[in-house]
């Protein structure tokens, strides 16, 4: 009687611990999931040519194509502040740096390991390039580049071309141009003798900057 | 009258009075083990997948940020996984040849998917939302581990409701400056309890223990 009590009690815990799966399992799609209806075996379906998701309307063509006409635009679509740097910054962080490194001279991580070498941003080419001719490189790649345009939504490409333009100017800035105030802040982190140069991890303060706020906000 | 129990019977009540107490702790003990375990819930298990992709390389070694892949993750319940296209973003010229990385070109070549083994699943009884967690100060490695150190991804949480309340009742044992949400090695300051109640207010979160937050 004992023993098979304990038996049964055993029994009915391995049981109760076994069997979980009845509503676990529903037949629901959850994102990505596999489907057996379909041929290609997507629960995710192609969108439909055409089809505009509601707030994706995109008439104003310099901000989403980056060009009038032919032309590449040379001036941002939308005024950009200070957060738009940031937000830019923190972008190309995620989605430029492994190849084109973090000071945009080509020599990202990936490039180390044998990707082709992109170009510097610091060539006078692409300093003078104009901006639609940065955003029509994130949204449709460019030679062994690949399009960014599936993660980088438009109004991000301008924040990181705002960035790229940061670097442009910081890369060819003196000490001079730092405001007075922050020349001993920088001088202090410098690492390299040319007074200019930054160390690569930490993102070069911006002389582009829009008109700065009062120096207390500065990082 | 005779007795009927011989004399040692006692020794036996006795012993299996204890023992039947001992017997129950151990069964509660192995259901409670084997609940918790790798067996039920796959804690610390590698499941097999179409390419051995390493977050160890991948993130540590090459310093790639989560968000190139899963894109969506500050933005949508669900974190996405990369599509073949972001693997042939680099695997088009790196490593081009290997056959390691065969299924990745032949999904490239044909359009099928690749079909990865789901690692974290969540009973489908279950609201979850990354952005939510992302978007409040919660890093990535406060749930999944240190996934830049995991040459194949497993599961280092039960993701058991008593998981996931642990944390919504006192969410600031985990809490972190929104900053350092996709930073794999990030310490928590000592004092971590009176810095999180600082961001637990800074941040307006909420104890959500409400059974419809989770099933709705
Ligand atoms: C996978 C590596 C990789 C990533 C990531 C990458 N690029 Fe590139 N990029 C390249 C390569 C390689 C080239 C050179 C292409 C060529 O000349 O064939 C290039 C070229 C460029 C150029 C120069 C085009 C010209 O006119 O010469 C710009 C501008 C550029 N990339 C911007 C970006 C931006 C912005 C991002 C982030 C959204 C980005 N790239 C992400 C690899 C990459
Ligand atoms: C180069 C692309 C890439 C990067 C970068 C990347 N991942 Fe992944 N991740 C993948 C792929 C592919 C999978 C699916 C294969 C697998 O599960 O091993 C995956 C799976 C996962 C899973 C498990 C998903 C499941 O099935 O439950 C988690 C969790 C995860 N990644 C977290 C992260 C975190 C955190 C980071 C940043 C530290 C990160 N990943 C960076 C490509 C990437
Ligand atoms: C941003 C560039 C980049 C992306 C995107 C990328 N990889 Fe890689 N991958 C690399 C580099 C660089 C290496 C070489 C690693 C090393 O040598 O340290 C590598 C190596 C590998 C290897 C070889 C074995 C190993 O772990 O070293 C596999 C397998 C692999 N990647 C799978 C994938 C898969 C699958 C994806 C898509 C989810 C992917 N990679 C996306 C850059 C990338
Ligand atoms: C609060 C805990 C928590 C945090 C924080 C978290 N995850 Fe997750 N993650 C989960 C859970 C739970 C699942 C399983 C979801 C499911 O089964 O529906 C999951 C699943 C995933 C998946 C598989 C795809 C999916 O969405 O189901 C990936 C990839 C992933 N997480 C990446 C990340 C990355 C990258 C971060 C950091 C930005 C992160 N997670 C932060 C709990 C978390
Ligand atoms: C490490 C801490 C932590 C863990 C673990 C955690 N959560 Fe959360 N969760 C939070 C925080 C913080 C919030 C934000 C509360 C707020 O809205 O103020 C949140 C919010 C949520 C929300 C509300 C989303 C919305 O749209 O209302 C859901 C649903 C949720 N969590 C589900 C889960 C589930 C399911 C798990 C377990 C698989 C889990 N969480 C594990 C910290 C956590
Ligand atoms: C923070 C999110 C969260 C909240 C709040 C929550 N649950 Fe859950 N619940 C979960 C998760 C995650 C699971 C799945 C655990 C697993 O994998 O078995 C679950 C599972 C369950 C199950 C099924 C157990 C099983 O194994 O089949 C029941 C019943 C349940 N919850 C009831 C409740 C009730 C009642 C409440 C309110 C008091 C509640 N839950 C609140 C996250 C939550």
């Amino acid at each position: 009687m004992k023993s098979s009590s304990a038996l049964f009690i055993t029994g009915l815990t391995l049981a109760a611990s076994g069997c979980r799966q009845d509503m676990h399992n529903q037949p629901k799609y959850k994102p990505l999931a596999e489907s057996q209806f379909f041929a290609d075996h997507r629960s995710a379906r192609p969108q439909i040519a055409g089809t505009v998701a509601r707030g994706h309307l995109r008439i104003d063509a310099a901000r989403y194509t980056g060009k009038m006409g032919d032309a590449d635009i040379t001036a941002f679509p939308f005024p950009i502040t200070r957060a738009d740097i940031e937000r830019g910054q923190q972008r190309f962080n995620i989605y430029c740096s492994p190849c084109h490194g973090r000071v945009g001279d080509g020599n990202g991580q990936v490039v180390r390991r044998g990707f082709r070498q992109p170009p510097s941003y610091h060539i006078q080419r692409l300093k003078d390039a104009p901006v639609g001719h940065f955003f029509d490189v994130i949204t449709n790649g460019y030679g062994s580049m690949p399009s960014y345009a599936s993660r980088v939504p438009p109004d991000d490409r301008w924040r990181v071309i705002a960035y790229v333009r940061a670097l442009q100017v910081s890369q060819g800035s003196t000490l001079n141009d730092v405001p007075a105030d922050q020349r001993d802040h920088i001088e202090a982190q410098t690492i390299s003798a040319n007074g200019a140069q930054q160390p690569t991890n930490a993102p070069p303060a911006n002389p582009a900057m829009p008109p700065q706020p009062g120096p207390g906000e500065r990082r | 009258m005779a007795q009927i129990f011989h004399r040692g019977t006692n020794t036996i009540s006795r012993v299996s009075i204890i023992g039947g107490v001992l017997l129950i702790g151990c069964i509660i003990t192995a259901a409670y083990t084997i609940d918790r375990g790798s067996f039920n819930s796959d804690v610390a298990v590698v499941k097999e997948q179409p390419v051995p992709f390493s977050h160890k390389h991948h993130v540590s070694d090459d310093g790639i940020d989560c968000r190139y892949c899963h894109t969506s993750v500050e933005t949508s319940h669900f974190a996405g996984l990369p599509a073949t296209e972001v693997c042939m973003s680099c695997h088009s010229q790196i490593w081009a040849n290997a056959n390691i990385l065969e299924p990745v070109r032949a999904s490239w070549r044909t359009g099928e998917s690749l079909a990865w083994t789901r690692v974290h699943d969540l009973p489908e009884f279950v609201y979850f939302n990354h952005s939510i967690h992302v978007n409040k100060g919660i890093g990535c490695a406060s749930c999944h581990g240190r996934v830049d150190q995991m040459p194949l991804m497993f599961k280092v949480n039960t993701l058991y409701m008593n998981w996931c309340l642990d944390c919504h009742r006192q969410p600031e044992k985990y809490v972190r400056p929104k900053e350092q949400v996709f930073n794999m090695a990030y310490q928590p300051p000592a004092n971590q309890l009176e810095f999180g109640k600082k961001l637990v207010a800074e941040y307006h979160i909420q104890k959500l223990t409400d059974c419809y937050t989770c099933h709705r």
